[in-house]
């Protein structure tokens, strides 16, 4: 199977349905001419030019809300936020048109979108393009999210978010834009509301999203080399729709759970799903359920502190070590 | 300060424009019974949300019924709609039912959106009316990518959206004439300047030099002030945007000019206090489009006293059965909370019935 980047795949996922619907269309800064901010849109201009693949002017609440009344109309507008954190300039028309306009006409309406770019900290970028707003977005019932750690989760989750008949908040990341996974060549899609173990184990369950499922993956590692303790990881991929049935079962085989993300702690996904697990399964745990997230301030520029914010391998391992 | 209407200059006999002189005189009735629809819709509404039948604001049109009515008179098959949370005359004018509107502000099941958006989220999408929005200004980005639809679908159409004089500050709206001149879209923003931003003047809230629409300037938008008691001046000025919309793709900013004759919404307590009960009765007195299209309509010799008896005995008919329409209707079941939130989950599709879509227990 060959292996390609992250970014590459998400540049065949849009460039195949591109293909496949006349309806989709990519809106966003920079993603014609200039090939995308982060090279994700690179070559489609040129492949399908001004009609498939437009640049707008730095104005997000504008084309944020273009497209949402564009999809009423039946496109499918896949739009580009340069940083996901940019959403608060447009924050509006995602919460209000695109999450609301279809419970609000009492179901007369639906509103495909797509919304992708890149949420994540850890390139020195400062506080405010390094948000992760993925629990403020699916605290809105209406919307959809999904946060794909891998190339291979990348491409099958944004074909799926495309044909997908509700508005889809895609979040990605910059640090993984230029990692490699084995993707293969046949067209595949992954439904949304779908986890994936990322690894098996039998001792505890480290359960993450995007970025720090590789984080858990590390502490995996360490955790069986240092330890002796095998840890399963558990890719919640998805969090709104959000697989609750696989976190119970890892949960119920390994009677342990950490969970990490690299949100804050404050109302996090974790706050969620650690809610779950205590109300499904309580009888099955041996440990109370603990969180690791991003130190609970704006994200700090020190290229050093930065690095220290973020949940680290260490990190996890020593919760672990705590409970087991 | 003068009525804005007497301000006006008002140089030009719209009533000779041709898309007024090929009106038939049944076609200036029904105009006129549009106004009267929307009007005696309204009161009944007021009169049964003060008895406490309705829940949220009620934010009533009355006043500026011309608007609505004159330039959704000239909609063809790929005109759309769309406006803020003062709707219920938009509504009316684009053919849906009193009946489905009346029961959407009693919080019925047979309400347009089903008893879940109630008085400022009425929708149509099958008459091309799509809101009823509630935040100011909100709607201007929507209204842009409607017009962007029609344009990407090869359509000849436009976009009338509908805001008021209190939106205009809002930024999404500049944002949106940009983008609008940029990309040359078929969209029209219609600023319905009743002069009041809820309890905050136009002189109190806007800087401009002789009107809002001229904002319309700085993006390369061509743009005009309307007279809003004339309904003859209104079809013929946005007939003529709605023709640059469909000939050459271009929007535009029209500044109907027009007048509430009550308050905010039915629960501003000041509907008398910033503006003065003198100047209420005085556009109430000459410049209600109702009574001057009215009386329009008798000079005309169109229309007699008996003639309009008649529709006034129609259309209350109308309203009372709507009433009672809405009154006999259902409340929406429990179980319809959690209906209409996605797409995927109402139809039972593979993706709809894959995860956890509702988080409650």
């Amino acid at each position: 199977m060959p292996e390609i980047i992250y970014r590459e795949a998400l540049r065949q996922a849009l460039d195949e349905e591109i293909a496949r619907d006349p309806n989709v269309v990519l809106l966003g800064e920079e993603v014609a001419e200039y090939n995308g901010a982060y090279k994700v849109t690179q070559g489609l201009w040129k492949k399908w030019g001004d009609k498939r693949v437009v640049d707008t002017p730095i104005s997000e609440a504008a084309f944020i809300g273009m497209g949402v009344g564009a999809s009423m109309l039946g496109l499918r507008p896949v739009i580009e936020l340069m940083f996901w954190s940019f959403c608060s300039v447009a924050y509006d028309q995602i919460i209000n048109n695109a999450g609301c306009v279809r419970y609000m006409s009492g179901g007369l309406i639906n509103c495909p979108i797509v919304i992708r770019g890149p949420a994540n900290g850890g390139t020195n970028v400062g506080a405010t393009h390094s948000h992760t707003p993925e629990n403020w977005l699916a605290n809105v019932p209406g919307l959809k999210v999904v946060c794909p750690a891998t190339a291979y989760d990348a491409k099958g989750l944004m074909k799926t978010a495309i044909r997908d008949n509700d508005p889809v908040m895609f979040m990605e990341n910059t640090l993984l834009y230029g990692e490699k996974w084995e993707v293969p060549e046949e067209e595949y899609l992954i439904p949304m509301g779908v986890a994936d173990v990322k690894k098996e184990g039998k001792h505890i369950s480290l359960i993450a999203h995007g970025r720090a499922v590789l984080t858990a993956l590390k502490a995996a590692e360490l955790l069986a080399a240092e330890h002796d303790i095998d840890a399963e990881v558990l890719d919640l991929r998805s969090i709104r729709p959000l697989d609750e049935e696989a976190i119970y079962r890892s949960v119920r085989k390994t009677h342990r759970a950490v969970l990490i993300e690299e949100n804050k702690p404050f109302c996090g996904v974790d706050a969620q799903v650690a809610s779950m697990i205590q109300e499904h399964c309580f009888d099955d745990l041996d440990a109370p359920v603990l969180r690791i997230s991003t130190l609970d301030a704006p994200a700090i520029y020190s290229p050093k502190l930065e690095a220290r914010q973020l949940p680290r391998p260490t990190d996890i391992v020593a919760k672990v070590l705590s409970i087991c | 300060m003068p009525p804005i209407m007497d301000t006006i200059v008002k140089p030009r006999d719209f009533a000779s424009a041709s898309v007024n002189q090929a009106l038939r005189p049944e076609d200036k009735i029904r105009f006129l019974r549009e106004m009267l629809r929307i009007r005696r819709f309204e009161q009944a509404a007021n009169k049964h949300y003060t008895a406490g039948k309705m829940g949220g604001f009620l934010h009533l049109y009355i006043g500026q019924e011309s608007v609505a009515v004159g330039t959704c008179s000239l909609m063809g098959p790929n005109d759309h709609v769309i406006t803020a949370y003062r709707d219920h005359g938009h509504a009316l004018a684009v053919g849906m039912s009193m009946n489905e509107c009346m029961a959407e502000l009693f919080g019925k099941a047979t309400g347009c959106s089903k008893g879940k958006g109630g008085s400022m989220h009425f929708f149509a999408p099958d008459k091309n009316y799509w809101g009823g929005h509630g935040i100011v200004g909100g709607q201007t980005p929507l209204g842009l990518g409607l017009a962007y639809g029609l344009k990407y679908k090869g359509l000849t159409g436009a976009v009338m959206c509908f805001m008021g004089d209190g939106a205009v500050n809002q930024g999404c709206f500049y944002e949106s004439l940009n983008l609008a001149s940029l990309w040359d879209l078929p969209v029209i923003y219609i600023i319905e300047n009743n002069q009041y931003s809820m309890g905050t003047s136009l002189e109190r809230s806007s800087a401009f030099r002789t009107c809002l629409a001229e904002r319309a300037e700085g993006f390369a938008i061509d743009w005009s002030q309307v007279n809003g008691e004339d309904l003859y001046e209104i079809r013929a000025q946005t007939q003529v945007a709605i023709d640059r919309a469909h000939r050459q793709s271009r929007p535009t900013v029209l500044e109907i000019d027009t007048y509430r004759h009550y308050g905010h919404s039915v629960a501003d307590a000041n509907a008398k206090v910033y503006r003065s009960p003198d100047e209420i009765e005085r556009y109430k007195e000459n410049h209600d489009p109702l009574r001057l299209w009215k009386a329009q309509l008798v000079t005309e010799n169109i229309l007699t006293e008996e003639k309009y008896e008649q529709l006034e005995t129609e259309v209350a008919r109308e309203v009372e059965d709507s009433v009672r329409f809405a009154e006999d209707s259902p409340f929406p079941a429990e179980s319809a909370i959690t209906e209409d939130v996605y797409f995927e989950v109402d139809r039972q599709t593979t993706a709809g019935r894959t995860g956890r879509h509702f988080f409650n227990d």
